[in-house]
């Protein structure tokens, strides 16, 4: 049962890092963008291909991940997602499904659609126990990274001029740009961690999530629920969100297991209806999309 | 006074090219007897585009699970046919009132919450369906299909032929009744307060419209055209699966609808066509990687925007 919750958190911690990006791009530009699990399944087939291809160590990897998909992200928000910041709901969703279509397909092109198989270091194999709790090795160091990357996220977003300044802009993006905050290159940056995030995420969960090139597709709706029920104005939120939703779901999968995805998108739905605009939502903030 | 209801009665005018339409579909049936069987899908797809149209154009839904009702309405026909009745017109009418029904009771779920909330809840919905379908295995027949389905002839004389010439005169004549149904409907004083309050939902309640009852009304209609669409699927193919109520379903009938524009009632049929004839041709070219074009058609499409797109004399207009 704890070795359930405990796989629960760190699949949630997980489906957290990998969806924060898309929660901040949301809510500071209103931006619906469905091509987020693209970045992510960038990152892990970073991954993978450094792995195998050149053997890279896998802590390495990481890092890479990260940073290449930013750039990625960062060039593709100059170029392509800028002019669609003022466009219809529709048109975004359209755009950026259009988007997964291209990201797969070539995917599928380049690498080729089946499974791709992350060698863990030996260190990080195997499980051990305390008091009876079985833990994985590799599990506990997705927690543990995903936690330093959360308080890290929390600390900047709450101490530092950058996240003043994210907040003001999430609050209220025309007067935070009536005050002098280039709200643009804000963004900028904002969606380059956001990817770059993802793609970490992808090459920590390439392992346990699978990787194969509908990885956006699958998991496109994981994240659009952390970010429907957690909200997009704190962080807090999209966590609590997300450790739900991993917990919910590797107990649903291990105890009903013909009812697995049911029990999430009834989940959803309920609290969706429930509170329309999230779990946590700071009153007065943000006038949405009604 | 008049000079409103002149205005909306010159709008609910049959114009030339919708007359032309009208003629210009059943005179395939003639025309085109070799293709019954790629038209009769055409005419499905049209019907389930349409059938969006009136909640994503006229009442301003923004829906990624319409595929739920879709795919309710051809099992319940597909079930209909195999359990109760072999006839397909009431086979039909049976999946529409079912359908009709979930429409009702899910549009309570997508009142409320933004639009970024209506796509969440839409598409959970058509999951928790696809979900339901795939778990019923004994009543669906699971990933495997509902086989086994025998329908009975059309009005008790035309039978289903491998052809599908009946098919594609049944499914048009479903579609053509049902697109002008709903132009009778959106051009009904119903259809234009729907209008005004996806123009500004505000604005509209404080004149008076009861918003959430007309929200109501519409997606239960829409979910029974959807509905009708899915059945006429079974009931031609006389097979139901897991795919019909799949979530490449929902955005490919949003990819019609858009290719063909919203909010004027025919680009369904226009898009259908359109997307159908598209995809024929790209994936007899590529077919293992035709969602690659489609994907980027779709960013051109959305970056050029799709009046420029499809319009390009008005380019020279605008720069003048």
């Amino acid at each position: 049962m704890l070795t359930l919750i405990f796989d629960g958190i760190a699949y949630g911690m997980l489906l957290f890092v990998l969806a924060v990006g898309l929660a901040v791009t949301l809510g500071l530009m209103n931006f619906i963008n469905l091509a987020h699990g693209a970045f992510a399944m960038a990152g892990g087939y970073l991954t993978v291909l450094l792995m195998n291809r050149l053997g890279v160590p896998f802590l390495w990897c990481l890092p890479i991940a990260f940073v290449g998909v930013g750039a990625l992200g960062a060039l593709l928000e100059c170029t392509l997602y800028r002019p669609m910041y003022a466009k219809p709901h529709l048109d975004q969703v359209l755009f950026s499904i259009g988007l997964v279509f291209m990201a797969t397909a070539a995917v599928d092109y380049c690498v080729g659609s089946q499974q791709q198989i992350v060698q863990l270091p030996a260190w990080l194999l195997g499980r051990f126990d305390i008091a009876e709790v079985g833990i994985g090795k590799y599990r506990l160091f997705i927690i543990v990274v995903c936690a330093a990357l959360t308080v890290t996220l929390q600390w900047v977003l709450a101490r530092t001029r950058f996240g003043s300044r994210l907040r003001a802009s999430v609050d209220d993006a025309r007067v935070a740009s009536g005050l002098g905050l280039d709200v643009n290159r804000l963004f900028l940056l904002t969606f380059a961690v956001g990817s770059g995030l993802a793609g970490l995420g992808g090459a920590l969960g390439a392992e346990v999530l699978g990787l194969d090139p509908s990885f956006p597709l699958k998991f496109m709706v994981y994240f659009l629920i952390v970010v429907a029920v957690g909200g997009t104005t704190t962080l807090t939120g999209p966590l609590l969100a997300a450790l739900l939703l991993g917990i919910a779901d590797v107990a649903g999968k291990y105890y009903v297991p013909k009812l697995g995805a049911f029990i999430v998108y009834s989940l959803m739905i309920v609290i969706l209806v429930w509170r329309p605009q999230g779990l946590l939502v700071r009153t007065g903030a943000q006038a949405g999309g009604r | 006074m008049t000079l409103v209801a002149d205005c909306l009665r010159a709008d609910a005018h049959w114009r030339r090219w919708e007359i032309a339409l009208a003629v210009a579909l059943p005179a395939s049936w003639w025309l085109l007897p070799g293709q019954a069987l790629l038209a009769s899908e055409i005419a499905i797809l049209a019907l389930f585009a349409v059938s969006l149209d009136l909640i994503l154009g006229y009442a301003g839904i923004v829906s990624l699970g319409h595929a739920a009702f879709f795919g309710v309405g051809a099992y319940a026909a597909a079930l209909f046919a195999k359990h109760v009745q072999p006839d397909p017109l009431l086979g039909l009418a049976v999946a529409v009132a079912a359908t009709a029904g979930l429409g009702a009771v899910c549009s309570l779920l997508i009142l409320r919450g933004s639009d970024l909330t209506r796509l969440m809840v839409t598409l959970g919905v058509a999951s928790i369906l696809y979900e339901l379908a795939n778990k019923l295995d004994d009543l669906t027949g699971g990933a495997d299909g509902l086989q086994g389905v025998t329908m009975g002839p059309l009005l008790g004389r035309f039978e289903f032929d491998l052809t599908g010439r009946t098919a594609y005169a049944y499914s048009l004549a479903v579609l053509m009744f049902a697109t002008a149904l709903a132009r009778r409907l959106v051009h009904s004083p119903f259809g234009v307060s729907l209008q005004a309050l996806r123009d500004n939902r505000l604005r509209a309640a404080s004149i008076g419209l009861s918003v959430n009852a007309r929200l109501v009304a519409v997606y239960a209609v829409a979910a029974a055209m959807a509905g009708a669409a899915g059945a006429l699927l079974a009931q031609t193919t006389g097979f139901a699966s897991l795919d019909v109520l799949a979530f490449h379903r929902s955005a490919d009938v949003l990819l019609v609808l858009v290719i063909g524009g919203t909010g004027y009632l025919y680009g369904g049929i226009f898009g259908a066509i359109a997307f159908k004839l598209l995809q024929d041709l790209i994936s007899s070219w590529t077919p293992q990687y035709w969602t690659f074009w489609l994907g980027l058609f779709l960013v051109a499409l959305v970056l050029i925007g799709r009046d420029r797109l499809i319009r390009p004399w008005t380019w020279r207009m605008a720069r003048r």
